[in-house]
């Protein structure tokens, strides 16, 4: 029968669903200022690669000749960036769910699992709790790239003023980069994110936006099995509590 | 048996309407949110341009954020936030010339320059380019800030702003919110706030990496303000005055953020 398994917080939805156009706008804003002195480049032996970013991109999304409108955007739309991430922790935090989120001792094996699943390389998958362990990974990744974001962002905003912040970053010049290539593993992310949110299904997006997920439970003698996987141990990974000795 | 099953049924249609009302709450909400969301969105895209006075060509709602980030940014200001200083050795022997708006040729001859200070509405001081040169010199190797994005170490020396006030007893000008400057052919001027004109690291250029200027660096004398980005570094002083009120910003009537502060 079926049975309501609720998985996200009120307070992690909004956040999540915030937190999507507001790094939309953010990421145009910061094209539209990085416009302005384009210079990086992926280079391997002086031989350059890529260049960040082609003419064709900067035409086909208008990006050009706007960076002081990038500029007025993007000093306002970083606070709400910076807002909502701090919400986002504080409730993680003082909630309890970082248990669910930080990775654990067994997550960087498992995570290797996981992606050797995904690529249909492993049959199996490791214990799936709320959050798998390349989920745990990822998702404290993209935590603290954000954190990193705000850090390198005011480092290269008021660089006299927070001179000390700009030094821990290395330097105004290497901040920039350092803000630069953290935008760009946004959207790496999100291009994972996304593939992987179309493959996990409808249960699994909804959840998103209603908090719960709809588990069918095959039998009553059995330990309930929250999350099924074709994993032989799975019968015993309902994850409350989580079957993780080491933890408790 | 038939009975438990009907009574399992019942249950699971219980389940069913009550999800159903949590899935159209939740999604109703998510819409509702989502249209306000691209309705502000619009509104703030679409919004009124300021009038072109002291600054200029920016949605509205967005120039009072950039003046409330000013308000708010200020208060971290301090005359002890020094911007960072390097050797003379790591100073770029190319320094990058980046705009020469304000430096026409025409109704500028530098062996007749004087540099008016404009004490009050009527009252001005005319200076040589001798009379700076008696004061103590300051120099200065600094990481130069474009608001484009580029940055380069730079060495530039002249008269502290700071030393010029007091020496020429700019006492109550001091005490004004804002100096404005502009070139001889007022064709680039710029405005700040008073407390980053007096930073201790703010200087009146006459020098870059130990010779005089050149005409595109700003010759016969140029402003050095480490705590702006470029756009306010003017090049050419013609003129310097003193307000209460913000002076005309050339950059800021273009879009940019006013005080353009690090």
């Amino acid at each position: 029968m079926k049975t309501v398994k609720e998985k996200h917080a009120l307070l992690m939805r909004w956040t999540h669903w915030v937190n999507f156009p507001v790094l939309a706008i953010m990421i145009w804003s910061g094209l539209l200022i990085y416009w302005a002195n384009g210079v990086y480049t992926i280079s391997i032996f002086g031989y350059t690669v890529f260049k960040f970013f082609p003419k064709e991109f900067y035409k086909y999304f208008d990006l050009g000749r706007h960076l002081a409108e990038g500029m007025a955007f993007h000093f306002f739309f970083m606070w709400f960036f910076a807002i909502n991430g701090l919400l986002y922790i504080l409730y993680t935090v003082f909630s309890g769910a970082w248990r669910e989120l930080v990775p654990q001792k067994k997550s960087f094996r498992e995570a290797w699992e996981v992606v050797l699943h995904d690529l249909h390389i492993r049959n199996t998958l490791p214990p799936q709790n709320k959050y798998n362990a390349a989920q745990r990974i990822a998702y404290t990744a993209i935590i603290i790239m954000g954190f990193g974001s705000l850090v390198t962002g005011l480092a290269i905003y008021k660089p006299v003023q927070f001179h000390w912040i700009t030094s821990l970053c290395g330097g105004y010049h290497f901040a920039r980069i350092l803000h630069f290539a953290l935008t760009i593993g946004y959207v790496l992310f999100f291009v994972i994110h996304i593939v992987q949110v179309v493959l996990a299904g409808w249960n699994n997006f909804r959840s998103v936006i209603s908090g719960f997920e709809i588990v069918q439970v095959m039998s009553a003698t059995n330990t309930p099995n929250i999350y099924p996987t074709p994993h032989s141990d799975a019968a015993g990974c309902d994850d409350e509590p989580e079957n993780n000795p080491t933890e408790a | 048996m038939e009975n438990q099953k009907s009574a399992e049924e019942i249950e699971e249609e219980k389940l069913d309407r009550k999800l159903n009302r949590r899935n159209f709450l939740s999604f109703a909400t998510f819409a509702a949110v989502g249209a306000a969301a691209v309705g502000g969105w619009k509104w703030l895209y679409h919004a009124d341009i300021e009038p072109r006075k002291i600054t200029g060509f920016t949605r509205e709602p967005l120039r009072d954020v950039l003046n409330k980030n000013e308000t708010l940014f200020r208060k971290f200001f301090s005359h002890d936030h020094l911007v960072k200083t390097y050797p003379k050795s790591e100073a770029v022997k190319n320094v990058r010339i980046n705009s020469l708006i304000g430096l026409e040729k025409e109704g500028f001859d530098a062996d007749t320059w004087e540099l008016n200070v404009q004490k009050s509405k009527d009252q001005i001081l005319k200076l040589r380019l001798d009379d700076l040169k008696k004061l103590p010199k300051t120099e200065i190797v600094f990481d130069f800030k474009c608001v484009e994005g580029w940055d380069q170490i730079q060495h530039w020396g002249g008269v502290k702003f700071a030393d010029f006030m007091a020496h020429y007893q700019l006492h109550n000008q001091a005490k004004m919110e804002y100096v404005g400057m502009k070139t001889p052919n007022s064709k680039y001027y710029i405005g700040m706030d008073m407390e980053s004109a007096l930073h201790p690291q703010t200087i009146l250029a006459y020098e870059m990496n130990g010779r005089p200027l050149t005409i595109e660096h700003g010759a016969p004398l140029r402003l050095i303000v480490p705590v702006k980005y470029g756009i306010k570094n003017l090049k050419r002083i013609g003129t310097i005055s003193f307000s209460n009120e913000r002076p005309p910003d050339f950059w800021a009537r273009l879009g940019y953020d006013y005080y353009s502060g690090l």
